[in-house]
């Protein structure tokens, strides 16, 4: 079995897969990737199952070895990303070859960067799901040394590409009521949607805190309010009337009041905004909420069809490249495993 | 900008709530009941026996049931429309609880370290310690919900007097397997953490077991759950067995 060996890695990273269903009604979250998009990407790069694994990375990065010719993907949240020194283009897939050093990092923006592997991170899966749950410490804790076994790739093309629209700076996010929306007084719902909120430095996988100018947000008798399911997505206020959009691992009851619910299809772009990022809600109706739908299955495949061959200039590349990241990689100066 | 007035619908229980563009809550009653209870776990299983495709997950918490479907095989329109003539079907509020459920014998210890606030909640329920045990033990409680960790489950409902309010100063933290009350329920923590809830026994059991790929996580909605009063040595000695000496058996 072939593997990826860890030479360095930032805090917060982890395996990470589409999550495990079925389980929330004994107390277990879906969990997994907290940019699901990123995943269908790394997927369709490198054409294979969207069920595979993948390293979910945060704004640090890490530096990784192979022991056998792999393709890998680089998708979410853009990185400085090279190979032995060389610049390596963002939302694309590549060859990295046994002695070369991979090296990630730091984010350019966003908060969620993926790394995903052909054949998949092939670690052993835990209630259907290879997908790390941090608050429950299921899955392989990442460090200096840790060799991930990958599964055995199919093989396929690399050097694709894919122009992925920027979500990575938060902006506009639409939402449809949820569970206590109704008990908000019409003028703090107004309120909210006209509220710029930004993105808080507290926040994980569970759910990222938003704060505002203003008075804060509650509903009428809220102690009292029985508890209810929560899903990812759930724009909850806490007991001091501050929102927290709820991510993967957020916990699957609770009586604190939801003011409203992230559509599927932006939840990507409310989960990589950044510390300081702005970001605004509106609600939708139901008929537009459903406009913008898409299934993971049709994401997955018109993200297929918008694949592209990298296409360059072999005489210009390393000018070409080295211009574009003028102030990312130090070429030629290969990470070493070296520990933070 | 002006908000839609169906923003702010909320009909009286039970009602239909859309929860977000993928999700739909069933609820029965906006504070604790038992027969609300009752009627989401039935509301659940009936739900389940449709296997209505799109239909992605199934839930209840403690007056409500849940579905999580996909919308772009089960429009939430026609979701709303079968769940309505479902609720319809029937008095939800006088169903028999659903098969399939599994009763549990859990031992547990209400001696010394084990039970530190016994004394304060059998005193705020009226009750000598002995009787407060008597009491803890003397039927299953059902499982009304679960949450907070994967398999911690809230055990309910026990008599009026045990309707203790939480206590204003949280807990630090309790141990995985402590025995805690308030609120006419019992908890057996799933994992280790602060609760404004009365510690008031200790039992061995894990209630998730990630690595058990049969039952890995032990309680489901439904199920119900009896504790054992054993002394401190037995709990240590019963820690070795399987399922910590916990039994279970299906319910008929």
């Amino acid at each position: 079995m072939t593997k990826l060996t860890v030479h360095k890695i930032g805090p917060g990273a982890s395996v990470q897969d589409l999550g495990r269903r079925g389980w929330l009604s004994q107390g277990l979250s879906r969990g997994g990737a907290a940019d699901r998009l990123a995943l269908l990407e790394g997927a369709a790069l490198l054409e294979q199952s969207p069920d595979l694994a993948a390293l979910e990375l945060s704004a640090m990065g890490g530096s990784f070895t192979v022991d056998a010719p792999t393709r890998i993907a680089l998708t979410g949240a853009p990185m400085r990303a090279s190979l032995d020194g060389e610049p390596l283009r963002w939302s694309a897939s590549h060859l990295v070859k046994p002695g070369q050093t991979l090296a990630l990092g730091p984010a350019t923006s966003g908060v969620w960067s993926y790394l995903s592997v052909g054949g998949g991170i092939d670690t052993a899966p835990i209630l259907g799901s290879r997908a790390a749950h941090l608050a429950l410490g299921l899955g392989p804790k990442l460090e200096t040394g840790t060799e991930l076994p990958m599964g055995k790739d199919k093989g396929g093309p690399v050097e694709q590409i894919l122009e992925v629209s920027d979500r990575f700076k938060g902006g506009d996010i639409r939402i449809l009521p949820s569970t206590h929306t109704a008990l908000f007084a019409r003028e703090d719902l107004e309120r909210f949607t006209e509220t710029t909120f930004t993105r808080d430095q507290r926040g994980n996988r569970q759910g990222v805190r938003l704060k505002h100018d203003g008075a804060p947000f509650a509903t009428r008798d809220q102690l009292g309010l029985v508890s209810e399911v929560i899903v990812p997505g759930d724009i909850q206020m806490t007991g001091e009337g501050t929102p927290y959009i709820l991510l993967p691992e957020c916990q699957t009851t609770g009586g604190y009041p939801r003011i409203g619910s992230v559509l599927p299809v932006d939840l990507p772009k409310a989960a990589q905004a950044a510390p300081g990022a702005k970001l605004r809600f509106a609600f939708v109706d139901r008929d537009a909420a459903l406009a913008a739908h898409q299934s993971e299955d049709a994401q997955l495949t018109a993200l297929k069809k918008a694949v592209r061959p990298l296409v360059r200039d072999p005489a210009k590349m390393r000018d070409l490249l080295s211009y574009q990241l003028i102030s990312g990689v130090t070429a030629g100066r290969p990470e070493t495993g070296d520990t933070q | 900008m002006s908000l839609p007035d169906t923003l702010f619908d909320r009909s009286d229980p039970p009602r239909l709530t859309p929860l977000g563009l993928d999700g739909m809550l069933i609820t029965f009653s906006d504070r604790m009941d038992d027969a609300a209870n009752r009627a989401a776990l039935a509301f659940r299983d009936r739900i389940d026996a449709e296997g209505w495709p799109g239909l992605r997950e199934t839930a209840t918490s403690l007056c409500s049931a849940y579905v999580s479907f996909d919308p772009a095989t089960l429009p939430p329109a026609d979701l709303q429309a079968r769940l309505r003539e479902i609720l319809a079907d029937r008095d939800w509020l006088a169903a028999d609880l659903p098969a399939n459920r599994t009763l549990w014998t859990v031992p547990a210890s209400f001696e010394g370290d084990h039970a530190p606030q016994l004394a304060d909640a059998a005193e705020l329920a009226g009750l000598s310690v002995e009787a407060a045990v008597r009491e803890i033990c003397a039927r299953p409680l059902r499982a009304l919900a679960l949450g907070y960790a994967p398999g911690q489950a809230y055990l309910g409902q026990m008599d009026d007097h045990w309707d203790l309010a939480r206590q204003k100063d949280l807990t630090p933290t309790v141990k995985e397997g402590a025995v805690v009350t308030a609120v006419r329920q019992l908890i057996i923590f799933a994992t280790s953490g602060p609760t404004g809830w009365r510690q008031v026994g200790m039992t061995r059991f894990k209630a998730f077991r990630p690595d058990d790929s049969d039952r890995p996580i032990a309680f489901a909605p439904g199920d119900e759950v009896q504790l054992r009063a054993v002394s401190a040595d037995e709990l240590e000695r019963l820690a070795e067995k399987p399922l910590a000496g916990a039994t279970h058996e299906a319910i008929r």
